[in-house]
């Protein structure tokens, strides 16, 4: 058999370029499935660790996985709004505590995540750089966001508008980048943070402006009396909060009325939480209560039935290449044919030319298993990342 | 002693058919085998080696009848007492020269490398002049120097019987006698028995005895 084996071997060096193809061929077809197996249950498990980590979510009563994935992976959907009252509203229920949210904007293609300190403390983000939020204007930047955009404290960042046609609508705010997270691995990494007030100066909630009450230009004053002033559009808004301008920002209406788009809920235990459950069962109620992990579960059951599909495919797949590869082998049979006779004419066996071609099929087989599992080795060694960048 | 007695032989469909009465070729001599193409040269040659089984009568070598060993019996036959030296060389292409001349002992495990055979490798190898070219592949040689190889691999195991098929066929006029000359060395030698069949008509002189397949008649010379 040895011997064989160094024939077998003699035959596929001196054809290396065929057996390289012929490794990499079967190699690519026997990691696919495997490869996209493990990418498959790597995102699952990712996504579900990140769903299981978030108790509960209220929002409006709209799509529930829309709601979910904008509040835990914050992809920016449609997703209508609450109010911030309702934050309160949980609050004073006692059964533990709430995390407001905005996810609304962007900023240079990063999303923009209004809410307060107690997110940081519950999802255990620490500053790497610089210190967090204390003013309004002010961000911090996850990592990714920090490393693809090259920006750190010191540096800003201005919000991108949402529309360039509407003048109504929000305006670019200049943020001030005051401190950078450590890597957390999760869609953290790439999420500009403010808070809440500074969402909705993007909004247009809130303004700063010079004081109207000794503006010099009179064109700038539409009309006056004793209690207020109304300004013309000539009035120049700043689009960036720093020391000096920062007294001049306010806010007009009832903040308690202003939007957020969910609230993330830590109950203080399954009781608190099954209570509060208990009470968005009524239709009196207008906002939903969720609890991520089946909501997420119930979209990984949908779109993993995809695999199904690819399984399906790969199996076609490597069946054809089985049909393709016993082909080669019956036309370099063929082709070998004067080879195989001469050894049987000096006194091989016809047992031993099989055991010849044996052994090739193995080494190749061999060598694309190898292929397969080093693939898999490589791609077990990027697929985190790879599902950071490309799927949460 | 190769000794073929009432030996008749067809390939199955085909109108050829083979009758040899008796034929006998002593050791140690060398015989040429001429004739037409598709007399029957080659067929016999391969009758003497055991791979052609023939319908009727034997092929004895020495006291053994070919006819009667089984098939690895046969094979283990061919690998030690017979070298096949053929037209085309049939060097196999993924093997450098060294490796073709060892392919015996790699495909019959009836016949072991030892340290006595890889003297004997280097001798032949330097009477075939091609010891320097034993690390190069057919496709890096010359028609002569496949042919010396070819040799070489046939006369590897130190056979008793060489079966040579027109083996100057796609040679020069040099390198035929070169090559005819390093066979019958190698035959007076070892006082081995050499069949060649060739249409080579100025070499017959220089054989014991010929077998002419165009009347089957054995001329000795």
């Amino acid at each position: 058999m040895i011997q064989s084996l160094y024939l077998g071997l003699k035959y596929l060096q001196y054809h290396i370029y065929r057996t390289i193809i012929l490794i990499g061929a079967i190699g690519v077809i026997l990691y696919l499935p495997l490869g996209l197996g493990r990418l498959i249950s790597e995102s699952e498990t990712q996504m579900m660790a990140r769903a299981d980590a978030t108790p509960l979510i209220i929002g409006a009563k709209d799509n529930a996985t829309d709601l979910v994935i904008n509040s835990i992976y914050f992809e920016q959907c449609n997703v209508e709004q609450i109010t911030f009252s309702k934050a309160n509203e949980l609050d004073r229920l006692g059964f533990g505590y709430s995390i407001p949210f905005i996810s609304v904007f962007n900023a240079r293609n990063y999303p923009i995540v209004g809410t307060t300190l107690d997110y940081f403390r519950f999802r255990n983000l620490d500053i790497e750089e610089g210190h967090n939020l204390q003013f309004v204007g002010e961000c911090v930047l996850g990592a990714l966001v920090a490393e693809s955009l090259n920006l750190g404290p010191g540096d800003s960042l201005v919000s991108s508008p949402d529309n360039f046609l509407d003048l109504a609508g929000s305006y670019p705010l200049q943020m001030k980048v005051v401190g950078v997270l450590k890597t957390s691995n999760t869609p953290d990494d790439r999420a500009v943070f403010t808070d809440l007030k500074t969402n909705w100066v993007i909004m247009g909630l809130g303004h700063g402006h010079e004081d109207m009450t000794e503006v010099k230009d009179p064109t700038l004053i539409l009309e006056q009396d004793s209690t207020s002033i109304t300004a013309s559009a000539k009035l120049f808004i700043y689009n960036k909060i720093d020391g000096e301008k920062l007294e001049s920002f306010h806010f007009h209406g009832d903040k308690s009325n202003f939007p957020i788009t969910s609230i993330l809920f830590i109950p203080d235990n399954h009781k608190a939480a099954t209570l509060l459950r208990g009470r968005y069962k009524t239709d009196i109620i207008q906002e939903q209560i969720l609890i991520p992990s089946e909501v997420i579960a119930n979209l990984l059951e949908n779109i993993f039935r995809i695999k199904h599909i690819f399984n399906t495919v790969f199996i076609l797949v490597g069946f054809a290449t089985l049909l393709i590869l016993s082909l080669i082998i019956v036309l370099t049979l063929r082709l070998r044919k004067k080879e195989l006779y001469t050894m049987f004419t000096i006194g091989s066996s016809k047992t031993k030319t099989f055991e010849i071609v044996v052994s090739e099929l193995l080494v190749i087989i061999v060598g694309s298993l190898m292929l397969a599992a080093a693939l898999y080795a490589i791609s077990g060694y990027f697929v985190e990342s790879f599902i950071q960048q490309f799927i949460l | 002693m190769i000794e073929l007695s009432n030996l008749e032989f067809h390939y199955p469909g085909s109108d050829f058919k083979l009758k040899i009465d008796a034929l006998n070729i002593s050791r140690g001599s060398t015989t040429a085998v001429i004739g037409q193409s598709g007399s029957g040269k080659t067929t016999l040659l391969n009758l003497i080696a055991g791979i052609l089984e023939p319908f009727s009568g034997s092929v004895k070598v020495g006291n053994t009848d070919v006819c009667l060993l089984s098939d690895k019996a046969r094979r283990n036959f061919r690998i030690k007492d017979i070298g096949f030296v053929f037209q085309d060389f049939r060097l196999i292409s993924y093997l450098n020269g060294l490796d073709n001349i060892l392919l015996p002992f790699k495909i019959n495990d009836s016949i072991q490398l030892n340290g006595e055979t890889n003297i004997w490798i280097k001798n032949i190898a330097h009477e075939m002049g091609i010891e320097n070219k034993l690390g190069k592949y057919p496709h890096q040689l010359s028609h002569g120097e496949k042919q010396r190889l070819a040799i070489c691999r046939a006369l590897v195991a130190r056979p008793s019987i060489i079966l040579a098929d027109e083996p100057t066929g796609n040679l020069d006029p040099n390198n035929k006698t070169n090559i005819m000359n390093l066979l019958f060395a190698y035959a007076r030698k070892n006082n081995a028995t050499l069949v060649t069949v060739t249409h080579d008509y100025d070499m017959l002189k220089d054989f014991d005895s010929i077998i002419d397949f165009n009347d089957l008649t054995i001329d000795k010379v």
